[in-house]
């Protein structure tokens, strides 16, 4: 009778909990089918233009994924609101790829099944790079808010916003160098990373053109990115007054806290993966004190456009939008751009939309957050200012 | 005479319940294929499971190369990964430096696939050596941290090409020094990009059949009934005079190079082949086990059926968008006690399909024969 009762239990707490999924699996499919429905809607009244997003948001660089996911929502928002791109309305599928390029490509088929006709993204390098191959073989019109490696845009069917991994580096040595911010330079990276060790590269290259010396290049993976003391001490031994941190603000908040606690105070300068070190959870922001970071977007910055940015992202997604967001934000309006230029309209094939955006995006010059006047030069490669920002009482401030 | 043969097989067949078992496996593989085949062709699959089609390919043919050694040898692995990630950096190393002498897939990746599983077996053979002195927990461990040196090893590794040859560093890629014309191979942790594209479902869907045949083949072979005899009491088998040595390396070097062969079908998959440890960690190496283990362990056409399933079912669940990761964590607990729970088992058994369709058809016969009476 007792085992009876268990069973029973058991069968009635299966049966529960796959009423259950089923239960999520059905309102999944009812949205799907009610978006299905809103979209041939859309169509016979006026179709879209579909935007494919890919990026990661789950798994360890969620933050990025997310980050470019709602500033693109933002943007097309806007634009829609504002009577879209030439009547025409955008709307987007934002697909997870966990930071992986196998997942990237399978998130990119799943879009494409949806009917994309564009591609914003990927996020991350790798995967872009993965997913710039099949966008090529279909001809699909893409632009990478943020994949820095060189390789991610090497089709002529791929934009990119943000700098590339060597403009990076070069740009930081040029920086260091010209404002003769220190003669004896550390370098700290992370070596299993191709972000980090892309820019290490291409900073140590620019800097035999400049008059200071790179007296010790430390390196650490993601398997051991908590301890920092041994680099540190090296750089110390070597007397750097200046420490070059290519890396995440995930890294560098341990770093940070671990050189004040040796009671070691050199200049640190580090590139965009920096942004976001003042909103980090459980770190003391005034560690990050006289930090230096080429970022091109501070979101306190007092033009109109990012106060607005900044507001708006803020009331929707309580957070303060990074340089990934403004990057995105700049992407979706960088595709409206191309889109007014070219003149396509969205009953034309991928392929042929494609070739005409391509061109297009030769011609254009935006006005985005992320600097004035950005061209795009036939490799993909965005023409654009670098900025320098310092953080000064527990603020980014221009240099 | 000839008809006489065919029936003697069939009797055949039907005594032995092993063969049978084996060509149902077969028969799975093989259906599965025709159909998806059919199906493109009438142009009914979407891109989505297109895309999947290969990923299938290579973690099914990783779960039975694991269960080769955690099933049949018995030992616990936790570096398969390693040994998948040795067979792809090698074999994309290969066409990637061959693509110009050899211009035709159909010759170049043959010898990729042998150099990918060659390279993973010696591996195996390498790693075999000092690891299979241990057992159970400490032989875990010790693979782990192997599958985990290659991953490292891989990252700092820099290969370039240029007028005067092949540059090689572990330090960085400038320390290789080449002239402007250079060409990266392998960057650091860059890794490679651009290796062609030669893998297909045709070629994933018949390493799988290689796969098991091979795996099927050492277990009913009387090396199989040698490696089961260790896994089962290593002081018996010793005293029969069974090579312990010999055959637990024997084991996990197939093991490996089956692991390379699954990494070989992965780089050629992919425009961009980086060692991640979501790639080619523990992560990954642990995913395969939890293959292995939902598909019951020692039971081959399990492990590549749940490798299936749990591959898929995160993609099929796209649609819940960020709870999906969610939701496959307690489909895969949900699983995991159907599957192993003994009042689950024990359930099962009382409810099983089989005796189910026996009693109707029992009844059924009782009827008619009553009819007949």
């Amino acid at each position: 009778m007792k085992t009876m009762k268990k069973i029973a239990s058991i069968a009635l707490a299966t049966i529960m909990v796959m009423s259950m999924m089923t239960g999520c699996g059905n309102t999944a499919a009812d949205a799907d089918n009610s978006a299905a429905a809103e979209s041939s809607v859309a169509v016979d009244a006026a179709a879209t233009f579909k935007i494919g997003g890919i990026g990661p948001i789950t798994g360890g660089a969620a933050v990025y994924g997310q980050a470019v996911m709602n500033a693109a929502e933002l943007a097309i928002a806007e634009i829609n609101a504002a009577g879209g791109v030439n009547g025409v309305m955008f709307e987007m599928n934002f697909q997870d790829d966990e930071h992986d390029a196998e997942k990237s490509v399978n998130a990119y088929n799943v879009v494409k099944d949806w009917g994309a006709q564009m591609i914003l993204g990927s996020v991350t390098s790798a995967p872009c790079i993965a997913v710039g191959q099949k966008s090529f073989e279909d001809n699909m019109f893409q632009i990478t808010p943020s994949g820095t490696a060189v390789d991610c845009i090497q089709y002529d069917n791929a934009f990119r916003l943000c700098f590339s991994d060597p403009n990076q580096g070069a740009a930081s040595a040029k920086y260091i160098g010209e404002n003769a911010l220190a003669e004896k330079v550390a370098v700290i990276y992370d070596s299993s990373n191709a972000y980090s060790s892309g820019i290490y590269e291409s900073f140590a290259a620019e800097a035999v053109n400049y008059d200071f010396e790179i007296v010790a290049a430390e390196a650490f993976t993601e398997d051991n990115n908590t301890d920092f003391s041994v680099q540190l001490q090296k750089a110390k031994d070597a007397e750097a007054d200046l420490v070059f941190l290519p890396i995440y603000c995930k890294e560098a908040a341990p770093l940070l806290t671990q050189a004040d606690g040796m009671g070691y105070a050199p200049k640190f300068f580090s590139c965009d993966g920096m942004d976001g070190i003042l909103s980090m959870e459980g770190f003391d922001a005034a560690l990050a004190e006289g930090v230096m970071l080429l970022t091109p977007f501070a979101a306190d910055a007092t033009d109109d456009m990012t106060v607005a940015f900044v507001a708006a992202y803020q009331e929707k997604y309580g957070d303060i939008p990074n340089q990934f967001a403004a990057d995105s934000y700049d992407t979706v309006y960088a595709f409206k751009a191309a889109i007014e230029k070219a003149g396509v309209t969205p009953d034309m094939s991928v392929s042929d939309i494609c070739d005409a955006l391509k061109a297009a995006m030769l011609e254009i010059s935006i006005d985005g957050l992320t600097g004035n006047g950005i061209t795009w030069t036939a490799d993909g490669e965005p023409n654009k200012e670098p900025k320098a920002v310092i953080i000064e009482n527990g603020a980014y401030k221009a240099m | 005479m000839k008809v006489n043969c065919l029936k003697q097989k069939f009797i055949n067949l039907k005594a032995n319940k092993p063969l049978r078992n084996d060509l149902t496996t077969y028969g799975i593989v093989i259906l599965a294929y025709v159909i998806i085949q059919i199906l493109g062709m009438a142009g009914m699959i979407n891109s989505q499971l297109k895309g999947l089609l290969v990923p299938i390919c290579v973690y099914a043919i990783l779960a039975v190369s694991l269960n080769l050694t955690v099933g049949i040898l018995g030992e616990l692995s936790l570096g398969h990964a390693g040994f998948m990630c040795v067979g792809a950096f090698t074999s994309a190393f290969f066409s990637k430096c061959m693509v110009e002498v050899i211009p035709q897939a159909f010759i170049r990746f043959p010898l990729a696939l042998l150099i990918g599983a060659a390279s993973a077996g010696l591996f195996g053979v390498l790693i075999g050596i000092p690891v299979l002195r241990l057992k159970g927990d400490y032989l875990a461990i010790v693979t782990l941290a192997f599958g985990e040196i290659i991953k490292n090893i891989i990252n700092t590794i820099n290969i370039g090409r240029d007028s005067n040859g092949l540059h090689f560093s572990m330090k960085s890629a400038m320390d290789l020094g080449m002239e402007k014309d250079g060409v990266f191979l392998i960057k650091g942790a860059m890794g490679i990009t651009g290796t062609p594209g030669d893998s297909n479902f045709t070629v994933g869907a018949v390493l799988l059949l290689i796969t098991l045949f091979v795996v099927l083949n050492i277990v009913r072979s009387r090396d199989g009934r040698a490696i089961m005899a260790i896994r089962d009491n290593v002081i018996a088998a010793e005293s029969v005079g069974i090579n312990i040595t010999k055959y637990k390396l024997l084991t996990f070097a197939i093991s490996a190079a089956l692991a390379g062969v699954a990494g070989v079908l992965y780089a050629h998959n992919l425009g961009s082949l980086t060692a991640t440890p979501k790639t080619f960690g523990y992560n990954m190496s642990i995913m395969i086990l939890v293959y292995v283990v939902l598909g019951g362990i020692g039971n081959i056409r399990g492990s590549m059926i749940a490798a299936i399933i749990l591959y898929v079912l995160p993609e099929m669940l796209r649609g819940l968008q960020t709870y999906r990761m969610l939701i496959y964590a307690v489909v895969l607990i949900v699983m995991m006690i159907y599957n192993w729970a003994p009042k689950s088992i024990a359930w099962r058994e009382t409810h099983s399909i089989k005796d189910l369709l026996a009693k109707a058809k029992g009844a059924i016969a009782s009827k008619s024969k009553k009819g007949g009476n």
